[in-house]
C-alpha cells in the first residue's frame, strides 16, 4: 500500500509546476519539496498504527507492533511514541547533517569519477538487496532501469539514443512519469484485482499519554533507532527503509521485552519510527554532498536545483550556503510542525483512509495526470505514464519489483558519465575501480552486501521481514 | 517443460529488451573502453540483460514457481484507457470536461462502482482542480477547450 506516498508524489508534482519553481526562490521551492517529503514519511506511521495499512515502505515494520497496540486500546501511546521518537531522531539527524555534511562535501571533492561510479554501484546493490522476492529479477530490473535511463540525447556524443525519431523523447523520459506510472497506476490496477472488502477497523484513541513504564521502555530504543537510521540513511538507495527494518530486528534481539514483539511492544514502534525519520533526513547527505539522488523525492529536488541554475555536487554547500542552511533550518522546523500538527490531525488522516478505494483511486489518477502534464506542459507525458502503468502492473505480476528499477533509472545517465570519465582518466584501464582506495572500499561493501543475501541466516530474516 | 511461468515470461522480456538494446545501438558508434561511444554502455547492459534472461528461462524449467494468477484485465483496461483518453482530450476539451470523464471511466473499472459517490467525487475534484491548478498555480490547460467553444 503505497497509497499515501503516491498521493503525496502526485500532489507535490502537480503543485510544483515548472513555472512555480521559477517563481519561487530556490530555497523556498526546495524547502517545500523537502517538507512534503518528511510529511509523507510521517503520515505513513499514523495509518500503520491505526488501521494496519503502512503509508509507505518504511512504515511496514511499524504495523507489526503498532497495530497490535492499537487493538489493545493503546493507539494513543503508540502514536505518541512514534511522534516523540520521530521528533527526537529528526532533531539529532538534522544536527548530524549540519555537522557532517560540510566536511563530507569537502571530502567528496576528493572523489574521482571511479569513486562516484562505485558509490552508485553500492547504491544499486543496496536496492537489490532490499527488494522483495527474487534476487535475479531485482538485478534484471536494475539493468532495465539503467537502460531506460539512457533514452534520449547522449550528452557526450549528441547521439539520440532509443528515441525512435520521437522528438519528445530527445530529453529522455521524466523519472516522475516513470515513477507515477509504475508505482501509482500499476499499484491501482493491482488493487483492482482483488477488491476484497477493506475491513478498516479503526482503533479508538482514548488517551495519547504513554504511561511512566512506556516512557522508560521507549528511551533506549529511540536512541538506538536514531543511530541506526542516521547511518543507514546515508547509503544511497536505501534511505529510511533499511533503517527501520534494521532497527526493528536489532530491538527484537536486544530488548528485555523481546517476547512481547509482534504482540504490541512499544519498543517495536519507537525504534523503527525513530530510525525511519533519521534516515529520511540523512538521505539528504548524498544529494547535498555528492549530487547523487538516493530516492525519487531527492531526484525531484536535484531537478529543481538544476532549473534554478544550481549544479548539484560537492560545491553546493560552499557556494549556496543559504540553500544548505535553509534546508537544515526547515528540517528542524518541519519536525516541530509535524509533532505539533500531526497528533491533532490524526482524525483527518483516518477519515481519508476510510474513503472507499473505488472513490479514492480516480482522484489519484487525476492528480497524477495533471502532475505529469505540468512537468513539461505536454500531454505526451500522460501517455507515457499510462504505458509505464501497464508495464509496472505486468512486471509486478511476474514477481519483478519496480523499486530497484526506478533508482537505476535515475542513476543510469550519471553512471555512464562517470564510467566514461573514469576510463578516460585511467587510459582505459578497468582496474582503476579497485586501485583507488575509496572506490575499492565502496565496491567491497557492495560485494559484502550481495554476499549477505546469499548467507542463509540473513536471507531468512529478509524473507521474514518482507512477509508482511 | 516450464515449471515457473513467472520466471519464463520475465526471462523472455529481459531477452527481448536486451537484444533490442544491442541491435538498435549498432547505429550509434561503439568507441573503445578508453573513449566510449554512445553504444558502449547500452550494449554492455544489453548483454547483461540477455545473460539474466537466459538464466531466468533456464531456471523456469528447473525450479517450481508460483503461478502468475489472474490478470485484472478489466481494471487494466479502464485505468490505462481512461488515462490515455484524458491525455488525448484534455487540451481540446478542457479540464472541466476531460477530468470528470477520467474520474467516471476509471471508476467503472471497479466492481464496486456506484454512480452517486463517483459523480460527487467528479464534480468536487473538477472544482478543486480548476481552482487550485488552473486559477491558482497557472497550469496552462483550458477550463473549457476549443472543441466546446472555449478558448
Amino acid at each position: 500500500m503505497e497509497l499515501f506516498s503516491n498521493l503525496a508524489l502526485g500532489m507535490s508534482t502537480a503543485a510544483t509546476p515548472i513555472n512555480l519553481l521559477y517563481f519561487l526562490q530556490p530555497v523556498s521551492a526546495l524547502i517545500m519539496l523537502a517538507g512534503i517529503y518528511y510529511g509523507s514519511q510521517y503520515g505513513g506511521s499514523t495509518t500503520s498504527i491505526l488501521v494496519n495499512l503502512p503509508g509507505e515502505a518504511a512504515s511496514v515494520v511499524t504495523t507489526l507492533d503498532g497495530y497490535q497496540m492499537a487493538k489493545q486500546g493503546r493507539a494513543g501511546p503508540a502514536l505518541t511514541a512514534s511522534a516523540v521518537g520521530s521528533f527526537f531522531a529528526g532533531t539529532v539527524a538534522t544536527f548530524v547533517l549540519a555537522l557532517f555534511a560540510p566536511p563530507l562535501a569537502e571530502a567528496a571533492l576528493k572523489f574521482g569519477p571511479a569513486d562516484y561510479f562505485s558509490l552508485m554501484v553500492l547504491g544499486l546493490v543496496a536496492s537489490v538487496v532490499l527488494a522483495q522476492g527474487s534476487l535475479l529479477h531485482a538485478i534484471g530490473m536494475v539493468v532495465i532501469g539503467l537502460l531506460f535511463g539512457l533514452i534520449g540525447t547522449d550528452v557526450t556524443s549528441g547521439t539520440q539514443r532509443y528515441t525512435f525519431g520521437i522528438p519528445e523523447l530527445a530529453d529522455g523520459i521524466g523519472f516522475v512519469t516513470v515513477a507515477m506510472g509504475m508505482f501509482g497506476l500499476g499499484e491501482i490496477i493491482r488493487n483492482l484485482e482483488s477488491e476484497s472488502e477493506r475491513s478498516v477497523v479503526i482503533a479508538k484513541i482514548t488517551s495519547l499519554m504513554p504511561t511512566k513504564e512506556d516512557w522508560k521502555r521507549m528511551i533506549a530504543p529511540i536512541l538506538r533507532g536514531t543511530v541506526i537510521g542516521c547511518a543507514m540513511g546515508i547509503l544511497p538507495g536505501s534511505g529510511s527503509i533499511l533503517g527501520s527494518f534494521a532497527a526493528y530486528s536489532i530491538e527484537k534481539k536486544v530488548s528485555k521485552n523481546r517476547h512481547q514483539f509482534g504482540k504490541g511492544a512499544i519498543e517495536g514502534v519507537a525504534a523503527p519510527e525513530a530510525a525511519n525519520n533519521a534516515g529520511a533526513q540523512t538521505s539528504f547527505i548524498p544529494m547535498l554532498t555528492l549530487g547523487i539522488p538516493s530516492n525519487p523525492v531527492m531526484a525531484l529536488m536535484v531537478g529543481a536545483m538544476i532549473i534554478q541554475g544550481i549544479q548539484p555536487g560537492p560545491s553546493v554547500i560552499k557556494e549556496q550556503p543559504q540553500l544548505f542552511w535553509g534546508i537544515i533550518a526547515s528540517m528542524w522546523l518541519g519536525n516541530l510542525m509535524l509533532l505539533v500538527l500531526n497528533l491533532p490531525l490524526v482524525g483527518m488522516w483516518v477519515k481519508m483512509i476510510t474513503i472507499p478505494y473505488q472513490i479514492l483511486y480516480p482522484a489519484i489518477l487525476v492528480f497524477c495526470g495533471i502532475g505529469v502534464f505540468s512537468l513539461n506542459n505536454s500531454t505526451f507525458d500522460i501517455h507515457f505514464m499510462a504505458l509505464f502503468g501497464a508495464l509496472g502492473y505486468i512486471f509486478s505480476k511476474l514477481g519483478c519489483e519496480p523499486a530497484p528499477m526506478l533508482l537505476a533509472f535515475i542513476l543510469g545517465p550519471l553512471m555512464e558519465e562517470y564510467l566514461r570519465r573514469a576510463m578516460l582518466l585511467s587510459r582505459g584501464n578497468p582496474w582503476v575501480f579497485v586501485q583507488r582506495p575509496i572506490s575499492a572500499t565502496l565496491l567491497g561493501l557492495a560485494v559484502l552486501a550481495m554476499l549477505s543475501v546469499l548467507v542463509p541466516s540473513f536471507s531468512k530474516t529478509r524473507e521474514e521481514a518482507f512477509k508482511e | 517443460m516450464i515449471r515457473s511461468t513467472k520466471d519464463f515470461w520475465s526471462g523472455l522480456i529481459y531477452l527481448f529488451l536486451g537484444l533490442s538494446a544491442i541491435v538498435i545501438a549498432r547505429d550509434y558508434g561503439m568507441g573503445t573502453a578508453l573513449k566510449m561511444g554512445a553504444a558502449y554502455f547500452p550494449s554492455v547492459l544489453g548483454a547483461l540483460l540477455i545473460l539474466i534472461g537466459s538464466i531466468s528461462i533456464i531456471r523456469s524449467c528447473i525450479v517450481q514457481g508460483t503461478p502468475i494468477g489472474t490478470l485484472a484485465f478489466k481494471g487494466l483496461a479502464y485505468v490505462i484507457g481512461s488515462v490515455v483518453l484524458f491525455g488525448l482530450t484534455v487540451r481540446g476539451a478542457g479540464l472541466a470536461i476531460a477530468l470528470p470523464v477520467l474520474v467516471v471511466i476509471s471508476a467503472l473499472g471497479s466492481s464496486r462502482f456506484r454512480w452517486g459517490p463517483t459523480l460527487v467525487m467528479a464534480v468536487g475534484l473538477t472544482i478543486f482542480c480548476v481552482l487550485v491548478f488552473i486559477k491558482g498555480l497557472g497550469v496552462p490547460l483550458p477550463i473549457i477547450g476549443l472543441w466546446f467553444g472555449g478558448r
